[in-house]
Order: C-alpha cells, then structure tokens, then sequence
C-alpha cells in the first residue's frame, strides 16, 4: 500500500503496467504539442508581445505623454479628458496613474500604432474591453507594443491590477473610428 | 531521551503513534481548521460582494476582507495542515519518534503568531495590499513581519520532519524505502524549503522598505521572486495533496500503486521543474523576453504537466485495482459504481481528483500559455482557475483525510456521521461552481480584484452585460454552498474532537474505516499484481480527461486569433 514501505528492496528494476506506459508516451508527447504551439505563434500567429521595453523615470514618460497630447489634442470628454488623434503609424502612448488611464485615443480601424504603456506609481492592468487583451504596467518600464485596431466602436480599458481604494473607478477609453471617414 | 518516549500502538493500523507527534498533530490540525473557518468566512463576504445584486461590503471593507481572505486560507491554512501532514507522515507511518519535538512546537507558536501578527495588520486596515503586497503597494511593517514569522516557523517544521527521516533511517523502524506517502510529503517539504528561501529574498528587502532602510524595489524583480514563493507554495500544496489521495486510497479501499517506480518518478518531476511557474504570473510583463517566458511557463516542456498526469492515471488506476481485487470485476465500471461514495475520506478524493484535473489542471495549463494569457491575465479567470486546485483539489483533499485523523490521531469516532457524508459533496461542488463560474466571467473579460463591475463612480463609464453579471451571481450562489459544507466540516470536526465517542479501548471495529488490503493471492504474486490486471475503466477516464484538454486548449487558441493583431 501507499502507506507501507515497497515490498520489494529494488522496487525500481519492476516492470512497468502498459497503461502507464502509453499514458506517460501520450502526455509527453502532448507536452511537446503545447510547447511548440507558442513558438509556432511566434512565427505565424498575428498575437504576440513585443519584448521592446525601456526602463523609464516616471516624470520623463509624463513628459513624452503630454507633448503627445498637445501636438494631437483633438477634443474633450465630458470629464475634462483630452482626446487625442495621432496620425496613423505614429507612437501613441497611455499613462496609467491613480486612478485614471491618461489620455483617450482615437485610432483609425485596420492602422497600426506603436503603443507605450506605462505607470506613474504602483502597478496597474491594462484590460482593453470587451476584446480582452490584458497587459501588465509596471511604474519605471515602458512597454511599447504595435496594435491594429480591426472594429469600429468605443472600447473601455480598464484596470485590473488592484492599485489602490479608488482602483475600481480607474476607466480609459480608445476610440476606433473609420479611416476613410473625415474629420 | 529515546528510552523515556512514549507512544502507544494503534489499534487500527499497528503503527505506533509517539505522544508528541501525536499532540503536535494535533495542535496544527487545529490552528489550520481554525483559520480556515476565519478565512473562509472573508471569502464568502468577498464572493457577495462581487454578486452585484448583493454587493455586501463598503470598498475599503472588501478590499481589506480579500486581503485577510488569501493570507487565511492560502497561506495559514495550507500550511497549518501540511505541517500535520508531514509529521504524520515521517514519526506515524515510518514507526519513529519525532526529531526534536521542542523545536517543532517553536515552530507551531512561530507561525500561530506570524498568523496573527498579519492578520492584525490587516484587520488594521492600513494594509489593503492584496496577499501578493505587490510593490509599490506598501503595507505596515508587521504585515510582513508577520509572515516571515509564519515562514520561519513552516521552516522549523519541515527541518523537524527531514530530522525525522534520518531518525527513522538510524534506527531502522522500516524495511526497504520510505512509503509513497512520505515520499510525496518529502517532495512537498523539499519545495517549500525553495519556496520559503525565496520568501525570505523579497520579503526580508520588502520589511526594510516599509520601515524605510532601502529607498525602493524593482517591481519585476519583487514579481519574480515573490512569485517563486507564491506559485511554488501551491505546488506544496500539489505534492501534499496528491500524497494524501495515495493514502486515502489506501487507507479505504486499500489501493497500492501500480508501480512504486512510476508515481515516486512523478514527484520527482515536481521537484525538478514545478519552481518553474513563477512565469505564469510575468507572461504579459514587460522587459522580459518571449523565450524566457516559453521555457519557464512550460516548465521546460511541460514536464511537470506530465508528473500530475502521471498521477492523473495512478491515483484512480490504483483504486481500480484495488477494488477489481476486492471483487469488483463486472464490466468497466463495477468498481467505480460500488466503491464507497458514502464514505466522506473517498468521496472528497475522488470529487478532488476529478475537480483538480479538470477544473484547476486543464485551466492553468491553458492559462499558462504565453499568448492564451493575453485573454486572462488578471481577469477572474485567475481565481477561478485556483479555486479549482485550491479549493476544490487541495482543501477538499485535506478536509476528506481528516475523516481518516480524527479516528486515528484524536481516537474519537466522527460524530454526524449521516451529515458527515453529504459534507465534501456540498463543499466540493460549491468549490467547482466558484471555479467554473469565476473562469465564465473572467472569459468575458470581469476583472479579479474589483469591488464594482458596474463602474459606477467612475468618469468613463462601462458596462460588462447581463451574462457577466449572471456569472457572478452564480459564483455567489456557489460560495454559499462551499460555506454551508464548510461550516458542516468545522462544526464535524470540532464537535468530533470535543464530543465524539473515544476509540480508547482497541479492538473495537470502526466500520467506517476499511480494513486492510486483502492478503495476496498467488495469482497477484507479483508486484502489485498490476501486470496481471487489466484497467480498462481507468482507461475510459484518462481519455476522457484528454479528450476534454486538447478540446479546451484548442478553443482559447482559436479566442487568441480573434484578438486585435499585436506585434
């Protein structure tokens, strides 16, 4: 039993049950399916991290992010938000600081934009809603990721790494909007 | 000092069972049902909380509430038990004496005031931080020192249970090699020799942080490292749990192994690659690369994937023998149908055997894939995923081996016992429905860690749909079913202990415990008899459970390639 020693002083030299033999075959080999499916995205899957980062003192960020929303400042949300709409192609970047994501982004469906992430103070998730894509920003690195918008709409970023009492009321937004529309 | 020992021989196993092993068991079994009713019951304010139409608690009380609730049950409770566990399995199984049963209650009154040291904090309410206090969330420095306390003290005990080893090896109090069971408590102890030496790397600069000694910590780093605590201490709790469903099973229907070699080579992969998940919590992080995160979140290939599918075929392959040897033998499925379902030990291992490969197993797998995460990173689909290993596999686990203790270790007969049996089926399935239904929400995109899903104080507002919010309400509705089965096994085992008829006088048959594997028959000569015995029901099982992975993994790749494209 599991509870008494081995019987047998060399248990390790009795033959193996069949079952577990082709079980143990199966997962391992099942294993290597798994392992190799994260590579293979790599390679031709349309979803994956960049591994581009910088380490980034808070305040030169929030520099980069104002002079960003001054050249491209298109508009206000009713909470006194700037709305900003950087040309396709453009580095476009999000602040995330107790308890707001700074600013709203407008981005033309199908372009793509190099995106910087990062946090003025404690660590915070980047939830991009309802298409969920989850990232984590951490205070002192900067992420920067290319992102193609592929659906018109209004999409909610939301924070998802507890970051404070206010930490549920922390909301962004992104717009999408048609590239061939004007305005 | 060995001369003077004393101990008595158990009348149900012949065991002897030293007096102090037996008090130290004891005390631990207790501290650890003890927090586990305190940390169940922040649990179930939490779960109502976040069901919308209850919302129980004010903000600042749920997020202190969630705090207490993953250091009580996560960490105090777990711990507590395994230490029970190991020195149950080193001083009663190997027939030895206790190594220095001094210091090991030191370490028992280390960790009782480590436990209570945080849970002050805590209660404090200056110490929202989360169990994970990740920095530059800063909490009082008891919080911290609290748990390097508690720490400390786990340490003492798994040093006490490697002493015990050594004992028992110098005396020779057994033939041959250690039992199975204690080689998975010795895989259990050895990773949380790792995962507390870790502890101590973050936690020792995090204290001195707090107090104001070290001007700041990397938050990667503190991930990193805390991480190697975080996640390596489930994988106690893996190894610990997987021993206590090899002993069930032998204790009930008297289940040996189908090899020594095969499960013992299972835990040994748990030791060598299990430290290796620290990366399922740094897969969307930035600053580290997609190698690095491919090779640790697979644990280099996923070999310790394979060690708990390994178990995933022994466990039930084993209680497959054993029974068709007790004379079970019709069809494929005789022996599952009439095994002992009433008995609360079996039922609660074999619900957590099931709930902790298809729940816990299957979706932190799927979780841990470098671009599947992408989905779930810090949704509840996180919590969801480890209710179902934490909950619905270890505690449930660790609450069906206590049906084997009391008996055994506290010598009194489980009172209730009509109760007693419905209690893992109520605990256990509630556990399944939080897990099942936190993963639904976090699918759709619910955070974890959010006091209000309806966004309403906030400026931009949003709106997760009706479905999201009937996930939620049915995770409550499971959260209440786990706490009636929860408050029925710390009311049974309390009043047990208290009230239940002692078992002083041997030889007095206890129906509830089986008797001892059957003497061999030639035809089963050889080891295990299991080359001679065809498994076909384990077999229909493990398909099953394959079949529904590969189905699983497949599907979140196919959500993957729906995401915005991203480079």
């Amino acid at each position: 039993m599991a509870i008494s020693p081995p019987e047998r002083r060399l248990w390790w030299k009795e033959p193996l049950h069949r079952v577990e033999i082709i079980w143990i075959a199966v997962a391992f080999l099942w294993g290597l399916v798994m392992f190799f499916a994260m590579v293979y995205w790599h390679a031709y899957g349309q979803q994956n991290l960049s591994n581009e980062a910088y380490r980034v003192v808070p305040a030169a960020f929030s520099e980069k992010v104002e002079a960003m929303v001054k050249k491209y400042k298109v508009g206000e949300h009713k909470s006194g938000m700037p709305i900003v709409r950087p040309p396709p192609g453009a580095d476009v970047y999000m602040l995330a600081r107790t308890f707001e994501w700074y600013p709203i982004l407008q981005l033309e469906n199908g372009k793509s934009y190099r995106l910087h992430l990062s946090a003025m103070d404690v660590q915070h998730g980047f939830s991009l809603q309802p298409i969920n894509i989850n990232l984590q920003i951490h205070p002192g690195y900067e992420m920067v990721l290319t992102i193609t918008p592929k659906k018109i709409g209004d999409f909610t970023v939301i924070c998802n790494e507890y970051c404070g009492l206010g930490h549920h009321a922390m909301t962004g937004r992104i717009v999408v909007i048609d590239s061939t529309a004007q305005q | 000092m060995s001369a003077r020992v004393r101990y008595r021989v158990c009348p149900d196993t012949g065991l002897k069972v030293y007096s102090s092993t037996e008090k130290l068991i004891k005390a631990n079994a207790i501290a650890a049902v003890v927090f586990l009713a305190i940390g169940g019951l922040f649990g179930l304010m939490v779960a109502l909380t976040r069901w919308p139409a209850v919302h129980l608690l004010p903000a600042e009380w749920f997020y202190l509430a969630l705090t207490a609730h993953g250091l009580d049950v996560l960490l105090v409770w777990i711990i507590f038990f395994e230490i029970a566990i190991l020195y149950f399995a080193s001083s009663v199984l190997l027939n030895c004496r206790l190594a220095t049963p001094r210091l090991a209650w030191l370490g028992f009154a280390l960790m009782l005031v480590g436990a209570v040291t945080t849970n002050v904090a805590v209660l404090q309410g200056d110490s929202s931080v989360m169990f994970t206090s990740y920095v530059p969330l800063k909490a009082a420095p008891h919080f911290y020192v609290g748990i390097i306390l508690f720490a400390v003290g786990a340490l003492i005990g798994c040093c006490v249970f490697f002493g015990t080893l050594v004992i028992a090896r110098q005396e020779r109090t057994y033939k041959t090699s250690i039992p199975l069971v204690t080689f998975g408590a010795l895989t259990a102890a050895i990773i949380a020799i790792f995962t507390i030496a870790s502890g101590a790397i973050i936690l020792v600069p995090t204290l001195l942080w707090s107090v104001g000694l070290i001007s700041s910590i990397d938050p990667i780093t503190y991930k990193i490292v805390w991480w190697a605590m975080g996640h390596s201490s489930q994988q106690i709790n893996v190894s610990a749990h997987v021993a206590v469903w090899y002993l069930i099973a032998a204790v009930v229907v008297g289940a040996k192994p189908l090899s020594e070699k095969v499960s013992r080579f299972a835990f040994l992969l748990y030791i060598l690659f299990l430290q290796l998940a620290s990366a399922h919590h740094l897969l969307v992080e930035p600053g580290i690369s997609s190698e690095w995160k491919i090779f640790n979140t697979s644990y280099a290939m996923y070999l310790a994937v394979l060690g708990s599918m390994i178990h995933g075929l022994s466990v039930p392959g084993a209680v497959e023998a054993a029974q068709r040897r007790n004379g079970f033998t019709n069809g494929v499925f005789e022996w599952l149908r009439k095994a002992p379902w009433g008995n609360p030990a079996f039922a609660g291992m074999a619900l957590s055997v099931v709930f902790f490969g298809f729940i816990g197993g299957i979706s932190g797998v799927v979780m841990g894939t470098e671009q599947i995460n992408l989905l779930m990173h810090n949704t509840i689909y996180v919590p969801g995923h480890f209710h179902g290993t934490v909950v619905a596999g270890t505690t449930l686990a660790f609450m069906a081996v206590t049906y084997i203790l009391i008996p055994l270790i506290f010598r009194r007969e489980i009172i209730w016992k009509g109760l007693a049996r419905w209690q893992p089926y109520l605990f256990g399935i509630g556990a399944a429905g939080i897990a099942i239904f936190m993963m639904g929400a976090g699918t759709l995109g619910v955070s974890r860690r959010h006091w209000d899903i309806t966004f309403s104080d906030a400026a931009i507002s949003f709106d997760h749909g009706g479905a999201a919010f009937m996930m939620l309400a049915l995770n409550g509705v499971s959260a209440i079913l786990a706490s009636i089965g929860g408050v029925l096994y710390v009311l049974i085992t309390v009043g047990s202990i208290l009230f239940g008829k002692r078992r002083d006088v041997p030889a007095t048959a206890s129906p509830a415990q089986a008797p001892v594997a059957p003497p061999m028959t030639p035809v089963m000569a050889g080891y295990g008899s299991e080359a001679t015995l065809k498994l076909p029901g384990t077999i229909v099982l493990v398909s099953v459970f394959f079949v529904a992975f590969v189905l699983y993994y497949f599907v979140n790749w196919k959500f993957v390639a729906e995401l915005w494209p991203l480079r």
